[in-house]
């Protein structure tokens, strides 16, 4: 990132900013699953909100924005693997999710 | 781009990888989980939320996220010729680090002492009564679980060292009657279908829980390790090479930053879903 000192000064505000954005966004994960909503909604909201948070923490206090395109390739390509890390085995065993397959249910405790 | 940065973001690639991996696990675990043995076997549970500690774990966020913040100062008062405030910050961040695993201690130990009893039929006895849900089994028919939360105070054996009774006090809000006012009962061994320890091995959610914690609680204390050098002998760089070790500082940082970052992502999905 850019790192004169007159630079870095112009940022401490945006430090502090995103350090409230992140506080408050904490408050908002803890408020909605006090709601109780279903559990795929709150997956959906709680991972939303987190991914905000993620993003804010990436951008300004890792200074991602400002890095070469190079490191963003890098990581895009692990969020890349990560998602087929993710879906791979959810595609193998699709039809066992929301509850057990046919053959597995002998083995399933009673 | 100087050459330990781009070492960093390479590293930090590998760990995205690394918790990926569990946490894709997790996920699959998660789904693909059986009514009513998620979190927790016998026990009217569906969510994290309702065995673990929400309050202590918004604590530790606050803790992690502030430190993150006292991470980038100490890098940008560096930047700026302020070696003292800049150490300052990374005293703050080391101790912000170090409440952290403090209040992580905490937590482990309550699960240790933590278990769920579930009865072979309802359980009365001075007072305290279990707690009933009915579950459907994969088969399609349903089961009435009589249980109870709460702590093992102590346990009395036989002569062979079998366990005859536990003395047990429910937690308040699981029990009724004289559990609302914390009062421990002795419980027959004779009565217990299973006893569930909130430990590693108590249920698959507890697994993924001390096994993803337990590798992000390592990674704060390799960070502490490193800002602790970074504090001690390895700010005699400043005096030579200032700005080499504002660089390292900020290699610190970057790798600092990623363990908030997945504590995010861990907060929400292993306590609130």
């Amino acid at each position: 990132m850019g790192s004169s000192a007159h630079e870095i000064q112009s940022h401490l505000k945006k430090y502090y900013m995103v350090f409230g954005a992140l506080l408050v966004l904490t408050g908002v994960t803890v408020a909605v699953a006090e709601m109780h909503v279903s559990i795929g909604m709150a997956i959906v909201i709680a991972l939303f909100v987190a991914s905000i948070k993620g993003t804010l923490v990436a951008c300004y206090f890792m200074h991602l924005m400002e890095e070469r395109s190079m490191i963003m390739w890098i990581l895009a390509l692990c969020a890349f693997f990560f998602l087929l890390l993710l879906l791979f085995p959810v595609f193998t065993v699709g039809e066992q999710i929301g509850g057990l397959a046919e053959p597995m249910r002998g083995l399933s405790p009673q | 781009m100087y050459n330990g940065k781009f070492g960093i973001w390479l590293f930090l690639a590998s760990e995205i990888m690394l918790f990926g991996a569990l946490f894709s696990t997790y996920v699959l675990l998660r789904v693909g989980a059986p009514e009513g043995t998620w979190p927790i076997a016998g026990a009217a549970t569906t969510r994290g939320d309702e065995i673990l500690n929400v309050a202590l774990a918004a604590l530790n966020t606050a803790f992690l996220i502030t430190s993150s913040v006292t991470m980038v100062l100490a890098w940008a008062n560096l930047k700026m010729m302020n070696f003292k405030k800049g150490q300052t910050m990374l005293l703050v961040t080391v101790l912000l680090a170090s409440a952290f695993l403090v209040v992580k201690y905490f937590e482990y130990n309550a699960k240790f002492h933590h278990y769920a009893v579930t009865f072979n039929e309802h359980f009365e006895h001075e007072g305290v009564e279990s707690n009933t849900f009915t579950a459907t089994t994969p088969a399609g028919t349903t089961k009435t679980i009589h249980y109870l939360h709460g702590h093992v105070e102590s346990t009395k054996k036989n002569a062979e060292g079998v366990i005859e009774s536990y003395e047990f006090l429910p937690d308040a809000e699981h029990g009724h009657g004289d559990a609302a006012t914390h009062k421990a009962v002795e419980i027959p061994a004779s009565e217990i279908a299973r006893i569930t320890n909130y430990g590693p091995g108590g249920s698959t959610f507890l697994g993924c829980y001390f096994v993803i914690t337990g590798l992000h609680g390592l990674h704060i204390i390799g960070g502490i390790v490193v800002m602790l050098y970074f504090l001690a002998t390895g700010s005699k760089m400043w005096k030579t090479q200032p700005d080499k070790y504002a660089n390292r500082i900020e290699c610190t940082g970057l790798y600092w930053h990623f363990v908030d970052l997945v504590w995010i992502f861990l907060f929400p999905v292993l306590y609130l879903l």
